[in-house]
């Protein structure tokens, strides 16, 4: 690929700013909003030229929504961190399930495996509408309903699938080898597995960890039906920008931004991870 | 774990679905000993390897170390040492770390375990290279780093699949030259595998040829080229390959006889049962010679070309078949047009065409005849 005419690197690069354009232009626009006040977001025409103002992110940060009507109070750092303890509480147990499952699958083919492999996948497929309703009558009975155990159980319906299948591929790619001659050097099989496969399966193992976090902590519908105030995440509270004096664009905005911050600085301190893991999952060298 | 082992198999059978990879294998290796298990790919070598490693387990069959049936020990319990085909060395330690897993696995102390590793690494030419990563080594450090992985934790048995294969000619020469002198200073017994003839010659006091999942022939190298079981095992060993001539064996002269080109070649005694059935001559090409005197099969020469300290000419017999005659490189020979060659008659080896069965001289027979 080295040998590139000038006018196809121009090509290219005349290419790749348009992706660039097309996808970062909602985040810079929303950026922006983040700084004004609702008059001038809704000014018309639209203009880029405003003083800016931080007053958005001070009035989600003390919880304060001042709208020239009323004034009432939200919870959107309370929303954040609950979409922490719910990304990191169900990636983690994601993790903790999904691995070993992952090596079981990879390395023992046994009766119904592929079955079994499948229908988790399957997960995946399924509309969360379809569970939703029986989820919701089971958790109520078994006092599931609106606890953050309860919510990470659920969120396994996104994660646990997504790591198991990542992760699979990676153990895969392991030469059965490397795991014999660790064993036949007189090393257990759980030795094998912490000392061989991990380590070398860990960018994977990486990878899909990251992904599945930003599923989780995009997820909206699972939340909003089994969560109620207080343990809602911040897919969830920014509904509540939607007030009856109106929507506070300026606040949403600050609030978007706050919520993406996490995911987007994850993925970018990720993305060679990322990008390797997802590409080596789907191409088998 | 020091000591020796010896190592047998009896009727192991391994079958990958439909395919019968390893069908009623047995053999035996005393302690010390070493065993060359010869084949070509697909043979079922690694496969049967990887039984007695218990990497895989067999679906049939007992693999036994020492009288002990192994049927029911892990593979991390066998006290088996191995080298693999393509090194699988572990890509994210050192070489030391690689050569030391055995004896972390033996909870070696620190002091002998550095001991240990630094010498196994200093007789295989690696001590300098222990800090790298096995992707900073050459193919030929990878290669003993995995042997010295083998060696490290003096098993009593040591199973070494292909190990010179991935390696340049060069160190193969090398190699094939020092590995048995370093398997008898260890005094454990071996399995060798190999599908270069020269290195199971070079190795095996005893050479096993797995065909399609069988031993189609057990002996010493010696046994294993001059009288070999088939044809096709005549063929994998020997370069330049035996020529095969098909002919059909007859009375004449006091003897059994071969007619190649109307030239009668006499054959050993005993065979008269061969008379009048098809054949085929097996002629290594070392047992024949050019003769000066027009005495000997007639031929065209059609081209020559050297080949290690050998010289190989094609040549064609009047009906036109191939026949290769290699002699020491440097000995005078024609160089084109018509020549005669003699055969060594104590060196053909006769074999039935439809069966490919070496017809063995029936010696009682030749004794009473004689």
């Amino acid at each position: 690929m080295e040998h590139t005419s000038p006018l196809e690197r121009w090509l290219r690069g005349i290419a790749l700013t348009v992706i660039v354009l097309f996808f970062m232009f909602p985040i810079f626009w929303i950026v922006l909003m983040s700084l004004q006040t609702n008059e001038t977001i809704l000014r018309s025409p639209p203009s880029m030229v405003f003083m800016p103002t931080l007053q958005n992110y001070q009035a989600i940060i003390a919880g304060r929504l001042d709208s020239n009507v009323a004034s009432m109070s939200i919870e959107f750092m309370g929303n954040l961190f609950n979409s922490i303890i719910l990304s990191v509480g169900s990636v983690a147990l994601a993790l903790v399930l999904g691995v070993p499952a992952a090596y079981a699958f990879a390395r023992h083919k046994f009766r119904g495996s592929e079955d079994i492999a499948f229908t988790l996948l399957s997960f995946r497929f399924a509309p969360p509408l379809l569970v939703l309703l029986p989820l919701t009558m089971y958790f109520q009975q078994l006092g599931l309903a609106d606890t953050y155990i309860g919510l990470i159980w659920v969120y396994q319906l996104i994660c646990l699938p997504l790591i198991l299948w990542i992760v699979r591929g990676y153990f895969e790619d392991i030469p059965v080898d490397v795991e014999h001659a660790y064993r036949i050097a007189g090393h257990s099989w759980l030795s094998t597995f912490r000392k061989i496969a991990l380590p070398l399966a860990g960018p994977g193992i990486a990878a899909a960890g990251l992904l599945a976090f930003i599923f989780a902590w995009n997820n909206f519908i699972f939340a909003l039906v089994l969560a109620s105030a207080d343990k809602q995440p911040v897919t969830v509270g920014a509904l509540a920008f939607v007030t009856a004096s109106g929507i506070q664009y300026g606040q949403i905005a600050a609030a978007v931004v706050m919520s993406i911050a996490p995911t987007l600085a994850l993925a970018l301190y990720a993305q060679r991870y990322l990008v390797e893991g997802l590409s080596l999952g789907a191409v088998k060298g | 774990m020091s000591g020796m082992s010896g190592i047998s198999v009896e009727n192991l059978t391994k079958r990958f679905k439909d395919e019968t990879v390893l069908d009623g294998v047995s053999f035996d290796v005393p302690k010390g000993g070493t065993l060359v298990l010869f084949g070509s790919s697909g043979a079922g070598k690694t496969v049967l390897l990887r039984c007695i490693a218990g990497a895989i387990e067999p679906e049939g069959g007992i693999v036994r170390i020492d009288g002990q049936d192994l049927h029911d020990v892990a593979p991390e319990k066998r006290g088996i040492g191995m080298a693999f085909q393509n090194f699988a060395l572990f890509p994210h330690m050192s070489a030391f770390e690689n050569i030391a897993a055995p004896l972390r696995a033996r909870r070696t102390r620190k002091a002998e375990l550095k001991a240990g590793v630094e010498g196994v690494a200093k007789l295989l030419k690696i001590d300098h290279v222990l800090g790298h990563a096995p992707k900073a080594l050459s193919n030929g450090q990878k290669q003993r780093t995995a042997l010295a992985r083998a060696l490290a934790a003096e098993p009593g048995v040591l199973l070494l699949d292909d190990p010179l294969r991935n390696v340049d000619a060069k160190l193969r020469f090398e190699m094939r030259l020092e590995l048995p002198r370093l398997l008898a200073g260890r005094g454990a017994t071996v399995i060798y595998v190999t599908q270069d003839y020269k290195e199971a010659m070079a190795l095996g006091d005893r050479i096993a040829v797995l065909d399609g999942g069988k031993i189609v022939q057990m002996g010493t190298p010696e046994d294993i080229y001059r009288r070999p079981a088939s044809m096709g095992i005549a063929r994998l060993f020997g370069d330049p390959t035996i020529n095969l001539l098909d002919v059909v064996p007859e009375n004449g002269g006091g003897g059994i006889i071969a007619r190649l080109s109307d030239h009668a070649v006499p054959l050993s005694p005993g065979l008269e049962a061969a008379v009048g059935r098809n054949c085929v001559l097996g002629i290594r090409p070392e047992a024949m010679a050019f003769s000066d005197d027009g005495d000997g099969v007639p031929v065209t020469i059609e081209a020559e070309t050297p080949l290690n300290e050998k010289t190989v000419t094609l040549a064609k017999t009047m009906r036109g078949r191939e026949l290769l005659v290699s002699r020491p490189a440097g000995t005078p020979a024609p160089v084109s047009g018509a020549a005669h060659v003699v055969i060594d008659a104590s060196d053909v080896i006769l074999f039935d065409r439809t069966t490919g069965a070496r017809i063995a001289p029936d010696l009682a027979d030749a004794e009473a005849a004689a």
